[in-house]
């Protein structure tokens, strides 16, 4: 025992003299240098023992440093991640804390944290509840549509409806939103009608895109929704740019992205982050960690914490919530988008699903998944049963009603469908207008050559199908 | 104040005793027709820094009674975002390095003026800068999104390839990048290697939706940025960085645009016609030079400035008058645009040619450091494209 005592007080002399001999020279050595982060050392040295230089840093960042005979030394920048400290033993760092999930409202659909509850009216609950409904009714019938050879693609959002229709309540109608290709349930919640869902996948000439997309790829200008394109994570650092052109504007809006955990591993997401992060825009970032991307589960996407893991690293502040808990998912957006626009810093949300339908009409997921675990999420987690287990405890909503709503709202889908099938395509000449905003001499001679070309071979091409 | 004066014609002298072969800033000027001069001189301030200046900021008049000021080419595109920053709020300039005047000056005195929030800098990423752009642009805004080097564009490629050339299309005309322009440095510098020296155009030239315009000095540059800013469509604007300081003119200082989407006939003639763009024309001009004194005849030489939409008509026209082609750039040949002038010119002009259309392009390798001089398509092997076109005899 003695011996240790005695050994400790050895180190904690060595310890001081060493480091009396190196301060003295090191805050010699400061003299003109740039480094203003302060060293400390954590073995058994008190404060009392170290005698430093007490640095001012302003809020803006900077610190001046005036030498003992009051010369004032060139300003130094205080980098951001430099206020580390010195440690003299050897180790690897690693991520140990694991994000928290934040969720208030339970499988059962009961609140579990009476002070989180946002308290929303019936009616806005009923229409979340209403839209999920008709999201998954006009889903069910597109994908059998598709197989029927109907229309060339779809993607169905089964599982992901919380995500939708919490965030997209959360926002106004001024907010700009980019996304994916999954978030259909925010469109309804904006009011794109089910003949503009129509039009799009049947590529007819109402479609606001004129039928030069896949199926899925809407968009609205007078919802304030970005067309959605094809290559993933693009759109994330696009969301940036608009937040910084609100911002500029001084509009008071944000600009939201959503995207998906597999689209996170591009690196357009960490180039967005970063740019949010460094030029302090009005964003919110919308993760739908949905746990697959096609076949491919996180476990294969990441290594860390996911999503919210790396907000943190890039300085956002970050929240990952329970992305089938429709209120948490309200939540969070609402205080994201608050701090956004208030604070102009961008916000990372992940919200922790599950992918119950297929990536696609091209894919079968049960292919590299097992029912099993397909049916855990379709019935235990599952957000559309939950909601409606909170409206019934309310008192907000009966089996009576839900019965006649969503055969009525199956009605208005497969009507909604009759009526796309019937407009014709667009006119072939639109194949060449959009491409610039006026029509170049090359396109022009294009589109003479093609429409003479039609006119020699009529029978040859699906003329009929178009507008003339 | 006098013995900075004196030091700085004499220095001048000595500039003018060596035109020939004066080093500035470490690229390698090369005279010619079309450049008169180097008046670049390293003036000490009086807060001791030392700065690059022109020692005559002189003024004078064009043809067409405009006020002018001699400037370079960075000056002159200096002179041409300050202008759209002014004229236009939504304007704003970003990039790497950009916030203290970038890294070739282009950006110089910007920030100053028109604020830190309009001019700035990002991380180093350019696919971060390129979709942060489009998504400015898909809001109203007008961003002018610099590159570095034309050669580090291809992490941004799928943004201006998949998304910004496709945006007004893909969406029906809904949404639109029309206030979007990228700039980027391109071209030979006699040094610069792989990385440092390409020219990328053909790869935009093959994407519909994109416009790509390249200057040849500084009044063309001035004109067609501010026309580029201005256009409704995204534009790549390739600067050829050997010009920034060694191309010097009387630039107008009003605000003036130069048409996109035509070509110039920058020099008349009767026996061949040559195209070309940006740096290269100087290369052109030696070669004429050459070839008229040697072969008797007369040359007749296209500014092509629009890449994409190109201006087939003028060099149609002019192909019609003399039935011989030469295109020369430094790309790489293969897939280069001059194949695809060659294209559309014996589609359209078949008949009018008396020899094999002529392309003078770089090698197809990579740009490399020690063999530019043998790699470079320069003024001589230009001559010889031209004798042989002019030697061409239909009947072997």
């Amino acid at each position: 025992k003695n011996k240790r005592s005695r050994r400790k007080s050895f180190e904690i002399i060595r310890t001081s003299i060493h480091f009396t001999m190196i301060s003295s020279s090191f805050v010699r050595s400061l003299g003109n240098a740039r480094k203003i982060s302060v060293p400390t050392f954590r073995n058994n040295v008190t404060k009392s023992q170290i005698k430093l230089h007490p640095q001012k840093v302003s809020s803006k960042g900077f610190a001046s440093k005036a030498d003992k005979d009051g010369i004032k030394l060139e300003k130094v920048l205080a980098y951001p991640g430099e206020k580390s400290y010195f440690e003299d033993k050897f180790r690897f760092h690693t991520t140990k804390e694991i994000l928290p999930t934040y969720r208030i409202m339970d499988e059962e659909g009961r609140i579990l944290n009476s002070e989180e509850d946002p308290k929303l009216d019936k009616d806005t609950v009923v229409t979340m509840y209403q839209h999920m409904l008709t999201l998954n009714a006009m889903d069910t019938v597109l994908y059998d549509v598709q197989r029927q050879g109907r229309i060339s693609f779809y993607m169905t959002n089964f599982g992901e409806e919380a995500t939708h229709l919490g965030s997209a309540a959360a926002l106004k109608m001024e907010d700009t939103i980019f996304a994916q290709y999954r978030e259909a349930g925010v469109f309804l919640w904006r009011g794109f009608t089910l003949d503009e869902f129509m039009n799009q996948c049947y590529s007819n000439s109402q479609d606001y895109g004129k039928g030069r997309q896949m199926p899925v790829h809407y968009g609205s200008r007078k919802l304030n929704i970005q067309t959605i394109s094809s290559p993933l994570a693009t759109q994330i650092p696009q969301a940036t740019g608009s937040a910084y052109a609100q911002k500029m504007a001084k509009s008071g809006n944000c600009t939201v992205c959503y995207f998906g955990e597999g689209a996170a591993s591009e690196g357009d997401f960490h180039a967005a982050i970063n740019f949010a992060a460094t030029l302090e825009t009005p964003s919110v970032f919308f993760c739908r960690n949905n746990r697959w991307a096609i076949s491919t589960p996180s476990t294969e996407q990441y290594r860390g914490d996911a999503i919210a893991g790396r907000g943190i690293s890039y300085g956002v502040d970050t929240i990952r919530v329970d992305g089938n808990d429709v209120f948490a998912v309200y939540n969070a957006t609402k205080a994201a988008r608050k701090k956004a626009v208030e604070e102009n810093k961008p916000v990372l949300i992940e919200a922790m699903t599950y992918r119950i339908s297929h990536h696609s009409t091209s894919d079968d997921s049960t292919r590299y998944r097992t029912s099993a675990e397909i049916e855990i999420w379709k019935t235990k987690h599952e957000p559309v049963k939950r909601l409606q287990k909170y409206l019934t405890s309310k008192g907000w909503w009966t089996e009576e009603q839900d019965k006649n709503f969503k055969s009525s709202v199956r009605k208005d889908v497969l009507a909604a469908l009759k009526r796309a099938e019937a407009v014709k395509k667009p006119h072939p000449d639109e194949c060449f207008t959009d491409v610039y905003d006026q029509l170049p001499p090359n396109l022009i001679e294009q589109r003479e050559e093609m429409r003479q070309h039609l006119k020699k071979y009529p029978q040859n091409y699906p003329i009929d199908q178009h507008l003339s | 104040m006098l013995s900075l004066l004196s030091k700085c014609s004499r220095f001048e002298q000595r500039c003018n005793r060596k035109q020939q072969s004066v080093r500035v800033d470490s690229f390698k000027c090369r005279l010619n027709k079309l450049n008169r001069g180097i008046f670049i001189t390293k003036v000490k301030r009086s807060n001791g820094e030392q700065q690059s200046a022109l020692v005559e900021d002189e003024m004078g008049t064009d043809s067409l009674g405009r006020t002018t000021k001699k400037m370079n080419l960075f000056t002159a595109i200096n002179d041409a975002m300050d202008i759209a920053l002014t004229t236009n709020p939504k304007a704003v300039l970003f990039g790497e390095d950009v916030a203290f005047g970038g890294v070739f000056r282009c950006a110089t005195g910007l920030r100053e003026k028109h604020g830190s929030s309009r001019v700035f800098n990002t991380p180093l990423c350019e696919q971060g800068i390129a979709g942060f752009a489009i998504g400015m642009a898909a809001q109203g805004a007008t961003p002018i999104a610099e590159i570095q080097f034309a050669d580090y564009i291809f992490p941004a490629f799928d943004q201006i390839v998949n998304e910004a050339a496709k945006y007004r299309y893909r969406s029906g005309n809904e949404f639109n990048v029309a206030g979007l322009t990228f700039r980027a440095p391109y071209g030979a510098v006699g040094h610069g290697g792989h990385y440092h020296s390409q020219s990328p155009e053909a790869y935009f030239c093959h994407t519909p939706g994109l416009k790509v315009v390249v200057p040849r000095s500084p009044v063309q540059a001035k004109g067609l940025l501010l026309a580029s800013i201005r256009d409704p469509n995204p534009v790549i604007f390739l600067e050829p960085k050997w010009l920034y300081r060694s191309s010097i003119e009387q630039v107008p200082v009003e605000d003036y645009e130069i048409e996109l989407g035509k070509a110039e006939v920058i020099k008349n003639g009767e026996d061949v016609t040559i195209v070309g763009w940006g740096a290269q024309l100087l290369v052109l001009e030696q070669a004429i030079t050459m070839a008229e004194e040697k072969l008797g005849i007369t040359c007749e030489l296209i500014d092509l400035k629009t890449l994409l939409p190109l201006d087939i008509d003028t060099i149609i026209k002019s192909v019609k008058k003399t039935g011989k082609l030469l295109i020369s750039h430094e790309a790489p040949k293969t897939g280069g645009l001059a194949g695809e002038i060659a294209a559309q010119i014996q589609e359209k002009a078949f008949l009018h040619l008396e020899a094999p259309i002529a392309r003078v392009c770089g090698y197809d390798t990579p740009f490399p450091l020690i063999f530019e001089r043998f790699y470079f398509p320069d003024a001589l092997k230009n001559f010889e494209a031209i004798q042989k076109l002019v030697e061409y005899d239909f009947s072997k």
